[in-house]
């Protein structure tokens, strides 16, 4: 059988077979190995928890597949609390009919990116549900993430934030919104999802002791988004210049095409950082120097909140003045 | 300086007579506000966002019959994304997904072929939104149906053309307090680049205003607003995008548009139907459509002011329900759900304009 059928996720042999031959083949490691109802790790004193969804169609895309996905996403969310990611879970949900070297191909892709992120897959779980769009069968995954601070790894907060701060982004924007919507409407073209893992980069940034103060993996409602949340949160203003922002020719043509904005276009493998002024240059140089991190550019600066209103400014190339507020609704491509 | 700063200084301090402009084109709309133009400008220059969106023109008896149809069984009902976001009189097209309705958005009218050769026991319905841009791509999906013989493609049309419309406006304008009087046009890159810019010479000839085609980087209509403002009170048409734009348009798309679809009355968000400012397909046409005609009734949320904004009798600020009860998430007009609307433009970007 060359298929997932209702008997894999029925608890039964077939089910044993499905995980032993798949998950534990390519997920295995000293705790998953355990077996157990619930799994014991090693801990530390405080712990970040975090938790995520995934459930995107197409499953594979250009640059990476839901397994893979599902491992950047969650890591990310805990690297940028500042602890340092250990564990994941993994609840898939297969529906009847799912090829398994599809399947397989994103187990796999779990495994090589966890490997890379640095943490192991420590409990599972696999249920599978009938098919009911009447569609390709799909994959839904949850992953849970756990980390741990400590000496090198300190909590990053609002609080830190001050006038003057440097706005760090680790990336060019719109790449995964881009490769998704691309493939869905059957475009040819050379867009391929930055869904990474950003543990290196974020190492690095921590191991050289730049003072962060604040960070965020740049997902749904893109950048103009979490600046918002910033804004938000510090009571500050983010002033951000036009001309410094990287974004690909391929994904600001596209864009530009379907009339969306890449400041709102989600990213997986990005993550705008604040970090002290005196800091600025040297971790820039850190994230150009990293991993996933060579088109990474110093954006704009925290200023004071003008007239008390914390929000957003964009710096535009003519030298407007542009108010950046966060995404509403689907960010739908517009009409003409 | 260069020629940029020459005009960025000029129009950062021009101190002469209130110049009012209006953009009829919701490319042009997005793009000034991209481009934080305003910012740039001195405040005795306004840019007021005319009827340019097509989304924000729309009727709720257009809307309610999207909505009837997509949850009528047999019938699938297709639409630009904008578009699902509009509220009829009751429903929106996004809201009557979640109650069971038939309702795919797409990007390209042409993905409908597929679902219709797929699905050939369904009526696959295309909201036909749109000025002269967008009307050519609904010829060619109707052609292409046509030729590969599905008979259940149709069409529910809401199309808008933009001279009749602008010459409205500007009988409309003479009424208009002196303060709250258009001044100039920008006129519409992308509608003038299909239809061209000769109809509006007659208009800017009747009513002594001045109408400048504009392209749409900031450069350009930077330009363009630049040259309105040197032409005030002349009633001339200048084209300040030679690049895409010629007086006569594209003769191919014209033919294929006028072989398929003749002029009619639309009806227009807050403005009421207005005679010869639509197109509807012809009668050889009929079977391809949905049912189109008649579609005239508009029930607007009370305090709704939509059209006074589309007409630049008032900002959207001056809406009373700007930001209370209308917001980009519970839209009660249309210009609030539209990227392209003058209310979600203001709303999202806080422009002071």
């Amino acid at each position: 059988m060359d298929r997932v059928t209702m008997a894999d996720g029925a608890g039964g042999v077939s089910t044993q077979r499905l995980i032993d031959s798949l998950f534990a083949k390519y997920l295995g490691n000293d705790y998953l190995s355990q077996m157990e109802d619930a799994t014991r790790v090693p801990g530390g004193a405080e712990l970040a928890l975090t938790t995520d969804s995934f459930v995107v169609t197409p499953i594979e895309f250009p640059g990476g597949n839901i397994g893979r996905l599902s491992v950047c996403g969650t890591v990310n969310d805990v690297l940028m609390s500042g602890a340092k990611p250990r564990y994941l879970t993994a609840g898939w949900i297969l529906e009847e009919g799912l090829a398994l070297s599809v399947l397989e191909s994103c187990v796999r892709a779990m495994a090589e990116t966890a490997k890379e992120a640095g943490v192991f897959v420590v409990a599972g779980d696999t249920k599978v549900i009938e098919n009911r769009s009447g569609k390709e069968p799909g994959i839904m995954i949850n992953t849970a993430g756990c980390g741990v601070f400590d000496e090198k790894h300190r909590p990053v907060s609002a609080d830190l934030v001050k006038e003057g701060d440097v706005i760090l982004l680790s990336g060019n924007l719109g790449d995964h919104h881009a490769a998704l919507l691309g493939k869905r409407m059957g475009i040819e073209n050379d867009i391929v999802s930055d869904n990474a893992p950003l543990s290196q980069m974020v190492e690095a940034l921590e191991q050289a002791g730049v003072a962060l103060h604040e960070m965020r993996d740049v997902t749904r409602g893109g950048l103009a988004t979490v600046l918002n949340e910033f804004a938000e949160s510090t009571g500050k203003t983010f002033v951000l210049s036009e001309e410094a922002l990287p974004v690909s020719p391929a994904v600001r043509s596209f864009a530009g095409i379907l009339g969306l904005d890449p400041l709102y276009m989600g990213n997986e493998g990005k993550m705008v950082c604040i970090v002290d002024a005196k800091d600025g240059d040297r971790a820039l140089q850190i994230l150009q120097g990293s991993r996933y991190g060579e088109n990474a550019a110093a954006i704009g600066t925290v200023t004071k909140a003008e007239g008390g209103r914390p929000g957003v400014v964009l710096a535009t190339k003519v030298g407007g003045r542009r108010i950046l507020g966060p995404l509403y609704g689907e960010g739908l491509p517009r009409i003409c | 300086m260069t020629r940029r700063d020459e005009i960025l200084d000029f129009l950062g301090h021009y101190d002469g007579p209130e110049v009012r402009i209006m953009e009829v084109c919701g490319t042009h709309t997005a793009q000034i506000v991209r481009t934080g133009i305003p910012s740039l400008l001195s405040p005795k220059i306004h840019l007021i966002s005319g009827p340019g969106c097509p989304v924000c023109v729309t009727v709720t008896d257009y809307i309610d019959r999207l909505v009837e149809l997509s949850l009528a069984p047999g019938s699938t009902v297709y639409a630009f994304g904008d578009l699902l976001r509009v509220r009829g009189s009751r429903y929106s097209l996004s809201e009557a997904k979640s109650l069971g309705g038939q309702v795919r958005m797409v990007y390209a009218p042409a993905d409908l072929l597929m679902y219709a050769e797929r699905e050939p026991d369904v009526c696959h319905i295309f909201a036909a939104v749109g000025f002269e841009t967008t009307v050519p791509v609904y010829a060619d999906l109707i052609q292409e149906a046509k030729r590969r013989g599905l008979a259940n493609v149709k069409l529910l049309t809401s199309l808008k053309t933009m001279p009749g419309i602008v010459r409205w406006l500007c009988r409309e304008n003479e009424k208009a307090a002196p303060d709250k009087k258009v001044t100039g046009f920008l006129a519409p890159g992308h509608v003038c680049a299909a239809a061209g810019y000769r109809d509006y010479e007659p208009i800017a000839e009747a009513f002594q205003l001045p109408f400048i085609v504009a392209g749409f980087s900031a450069d350009l209509l930077l330009a363009a607003i630049y040259g309105l403002v040197r032409e005030q009170g002349r009633g001339v048409v200048r084209n300040f995008y030679p690049q895409a734009v010629t007086r006569d348009g594209n003769p191919a798309v014209r033919a294929a548009v006028q072989e398929m679809f003749s002029p009619c009355d639309a009806a227009w968000r807050g403005f009421g139907t207005v005679p010869g400012t639509g197109l509807c397909l012809r009668p050889a046409f009929a079977s391809f459509d949905a049912g189109s005609e008649g579609l005239t009734r508009d029930h607007v949320a009370g305090g709704c002011r939509c059209a006074d904004v589309l007409m630049g009798r008032i900002s959207s600020r001056e809406c009373p329900l700007f930001g209370k009860i209308c917001t980009p998430e519970n839209p009660q007009g249309a210009c609030m759900v539209s990227q392209e609307g003058s209310c979600f433009n203001h709303f999202q970007e806080g422009v002071p304009y």
